[in-house]
């Protein structure tokens, strides 16, 4: 771009109420080269904060049980999680990955609850009352430890992007039978954040996750020496023609 | 110059800007529809790229028919931070050190994993004792305080022994080595990177439990050993006891290959250069190959492009990305833009996309704008048959290098070059198909030419001097076909996903497959394949390009490619991957892992099916 048509379109800018605010603002910026800045974070606590106000905001939302929780302080601090988007009515890939993560929670055992906990937050929140999360739980047979979530739709529009559960092409992402099949896991304390594919293996799924415990972090790991007979495994039907 | 920087000043005011003026927006909880009433938001979602608004775009060019950003701030996938400004070219460009051997390793090398002695190796060295490691090295995977740019704080990187790039191995083929990699790494990751790590080298003919599978990984206090032949392929097959020299690699380098961390673990630090000499590549201009003279005039060089915190100037690492990571920094050997002093003779460059995900063509950009032409003399660190001269830059995506040589003796002393990226990118998914006008690009850095006596006795590369030959091919065993896939923003590869523990096909050892890769729609994937050196028989049906007709390690499947490649399998035995090298397609799980043993399968997939 030339100099003049760089000029050109900051007057054409200039001209946008919105514009001119933002403009003014601009020009109140320092100069912020040669800027100091603060020495690095020295404690834990610094980077955790970040990352809590860059990805996990406090919304308020509200469990299959009818309890409101606030997401970060009750959901994801100081917990291993699983967190997932669904929808009650979704006749697509939340099957597979319901059942799949199904198994996944009764590989896990009664660790689910205790100090892994799984989410399903609810992509139409306008539709899935906690009432019909609940039914939705009966309905599957989900032992306790799997949380399913309802809140305002603007509020979980949000985290859904802070997850980076979402599709850049904007047209593909309003189609919610092609939600995102991808499942955030962590451990908020440790600052460890990784996905892992929600029709990927259940056994795989769950060696994941459990390293995301500080002892299986530490410790050496048994290897992948066993190779399995193969199985097919699951085969994902792909909806081939280019998801973007 | 005075020139070029003040406006450079002036564009990174403009990114700083934009960054604010986003801020402001997203704070004023502007709706969608109070933007395009605006005109400061496209139907398509995304903002429009006036000044001071959308400055990253700008950066790089017009972006305007992807669908960049828009989703405000950042930790929101694509919302990547607009890092603080910094000039250009204030340092000089860091060349790493070059790892020296210890004389002993306590407790002593073995072949079993020492288990008790807290080694996380799980398998037996297979050619231990074949290939006794005449040099020991000891490396501790550790935390370093690090400068990449003057005007911003130091970053604490993970470092291999110190350094970011770790240091540069130099090794020699029949001098077998080992490495034993210590992780003590600290507790609290300052936001990313996971303390556990399985260090790969790429694309080395290693055996497997050397390797660096990604699922081969040890944690806080554990330390592995990494048992390096440095053999030519065809050792215990083909060519017994000397291995197939037409098999020589040069330039390597290793990496943390932690699986799901790979991408925050690698721009955290954990990469650096492995260089393979042998008596044609000898690293002396006066014998063999006559290349440039190391480390004088054979430089590495790994290229990275990261962000940093708008607020605290850290390096900043988005989580939530799925589609690859764009930088607006660009690094070379872990500073911001250097500049390197050069003497009016012939280099050798290495030149290495250390990722995580963008794709560059390199040129260099003389001041009057004009190119400067190049050689390039190697794909993926294997010299080529013959040196190529390049007026159409070097195209280079995550992991691939090119070894180049630069002749600077036209050049006036003070002349000013820099390497130039005018490869237009607007999102993870892949760069465009635009090449940006020459000094519009990103300067990466800046050759300042020296007045120092000359003396160059390197091979001129317009002689057309011969390297290796290609190696003789011989029948294929089998015909693999993968086709590269997403679903439901899955990553799949013939419709399936990964495990660690899914042996997906095997490959019979000492066999040569042709693999048939086809690359899905909308997105471009730099995959590499670990172990074996491939042949690129057809791009697209056609006959590639000269340049890729070289032995490979790294192919790029662009939008919709299809590219027969062709491997020969031999010596070792063990898992190996495939994988796509745009690290965070990486860490979410495009990958496939496969063993090769004395049998082998006949598992084609979905051959011929489509």
């Amino acid at each position: 771009m030339s100099e003049v048509s760089r000029r050109k379109m900051l007057a054409a800018l200039a001209v946008a109420p919105l514009a001119a605010g933002v403009v003014t603002q601009a020009s109140s910026l320092k100069n912020l080269v040669g800027l100091q800045f603060p020495s690095p974070e020295k404690t834990e606590d610094a980077s955790r904060e970040k990352t809590r106000k860059k990805y996990f905001p406090n919304f308020e939302l509200t469990t299959h049980e009818g309890k409101r929780v606030k997401f970060y302080d009750d959901l994801i601090k100081d917990k291993i999680v699983v967190i997932n988007f669904m929808y009650a009515e979704c006749k697509g890939i939340c099957m597979p990955i319901t059942a799949n993560l199904k198994a996944v929670q009764k590989l896990l055992g009664n660790r689910v609850g205790r100090d892994i906990f799984m989410y399903s937050i609810t992509l139409k929140p306008e539709v899935d009352t906690p009432e019909k999360l609940k039914h939705y739980v009966h309905m599957h047979h989900l032992k306790p430890g799997w949380t399913f979530l309802t809140g305002k739709p603007e509020e979980i529009e949000i985290l859904r992007r802070k997850m980076g559960l979402y599709t850049s092409n904007t047209a593909l992402d309003k189609d919610l039978t092609n939600h995102i099949g991808m499942v955030r896991y962590g451990n908020e304390a440790r600052q460890w954040w990784a996905m892992f594919p929600g029709k990927a293996n259940a056994p795989w799924i769950v060696e994941s996750i459990l390293w995301m415990d500080d002892k299986d972090a530490k410790d050496p790991h048994e290897g992948h020496d066993a190779s399995k007979t193969r199985s097919k495994g699951v085969r994902t039907g792909s909806n081939k023609g280019g998801e973007k | 110059m005075a020139n070029i920087s003040k406006r450079n000043r002036r564009r990174e005011k403009e990114i700083a800007n934009a960054a604010k003026n986003r801020r402001e927006i997203i704070k004023a909880q502007l709706s969608r529809r109070d933007l395009m009433k605006a005109g400061l938001l496209t139907s398509a979602g995304y903002l429009i790229h006036k000044s001071g608004l959308s400055a990253r775009a700008q950066f790089s060019g017009d972006c305007d028919r992807r669908w960049s950003s828009g989703w405000g701030g950042w930790g929101g996938g694509n919302g990547t931070p607009v890092s603080p400004p910094t000039t250009p070219f204030l340092e000089p460009m860091p060349i790493p050190p070059v790892a020296q051997p210890v004389a002993a390793l306590t407790p002593v090398p073995t072949i079993n994993p020492n288990t008790a002695g807290g080694e996380g190796r799980t398998r037996p060295h297979q050619a231990f004792a074949q290939f006794a490691p005449q040099k020991l090295y000891e490396v501790h995977q550790r935390e370093q305080l690090i400068s990449m740019h003057p005007q911003l704080p130091l970053q604490k990187l993970w470092t291999f022994n110190g350094t970011a790039p770790g240091q540069t191995y130099v090794a020699r083929y029949g001098e077998p080595i080992l490495v034993r990699n210590f992780n003590d790494l600290p507790t609290n990751n300052g936001g990313f990177g996971l303390q556990s790590v399985s260090t790969h080298l790429h694309n080395g003919h290693t055996p497997s439990e050397s390797d660096g599978f990604p699922c081969d990984f040890f944690g806080q206090g554990k330390f592995y050993d990494h048992h390096y032949p440095n053999v030519l392929a065809g050792i215990n097959s083909s060519h017994p006891g000397t291995g197939d020299i037409k098999e020589s690699m040069s330039t390597l380098w290793y990496h943390d290959h932690r699986v799901d961390f790979t991408a925050q673990n690698v721009y955290k630090g954990l990469a650096g250069f492995y260089l393979l000499f042998n008596n044609f590549d000898t690293g002396n201009e006066t014998t063999g190959f006559r290349l440039p003279t190391y480390p004088d005039f054979d430089i590495p060089m790994m290229f990275n492009d990261k962000n940093f915190d708008p607020d605290d100037g850290l390096l900043a690492f988005d989580l939530a990305n799925r589609d690859g990571i764009l930088g607006d920094k660009f690094l070379v050997n872990g500073k911001i833009q250097p500049f390197f002093n050069v003497k009016r003779r012939r280099y050798r460059f290495r030149w290495l996309n250390g990722g995580p995900s963008r794709f560059y063509r390199f040129y260099l950009t003389k001041s009057n704008l004009q190119n400067h032409p190049f050689w390039i003399i190697a794909n993926d660190g294997n010299l080529l048959p013959n040196p190529i001269q390049t007026t159409t830059g070097a195209f280079i995506a995550v992991a691939e290098r090119y070894d180049v040589i630069v002749d600077f003796s036209s050049f006036a002393p003070g002349s000013i070059i820099h390497i130039e990226n005018r490869l237009e990118q607007c999102d993870g998914a892949g760069p465009g198909n635009t090449i940006l006008p020459a000094g519009q690009g990103n300067k990466l850095l800046e050759f300042r030419v020296v007045s120092d006596a000359v003396n160059d006795q390197s091979v001129n590369p317009a002689t057309n001097p011969s390297f290796y030959a290609m190696p003789t091919r011989i029948a294929e065993r089998i015909t693999r076909c993968f086709e590269f896939d997403r679903d439901n923003g899955q990553w799949v590869i013939n419709d399936e996903l990964f495990d660690c523990n899914d042996v997906r096909f095997k490959v019979k050892r000492n066999t040569a497959e042709i693999w048939k890769l086809d690359g899905g729609f909308n997105w471009s994937h730099p995959i590499h394949i670990h172990f074996e050196e491939h042949h690129v028989l057809k791009r697209n049906g056609n006959t590639p390009a000269l340049v890729e007709r070289g032995r490979k390690d790294v192919i790029r499947l662009g939008e919709g490619d299809e590219v027969e490649i062709y491997f020969r399998f031999r010596d070792f035995v063990g898992r190996y991957p495939m994988h796509c090298h745009n690290t965070i397609h990486e860490d979410h799980a495009m990958m496939l892992r496969f063993d090769i043993d004395d049998v082998g399968n006949n598992n084609e997939d979905d051959c011929g099916h489509h």
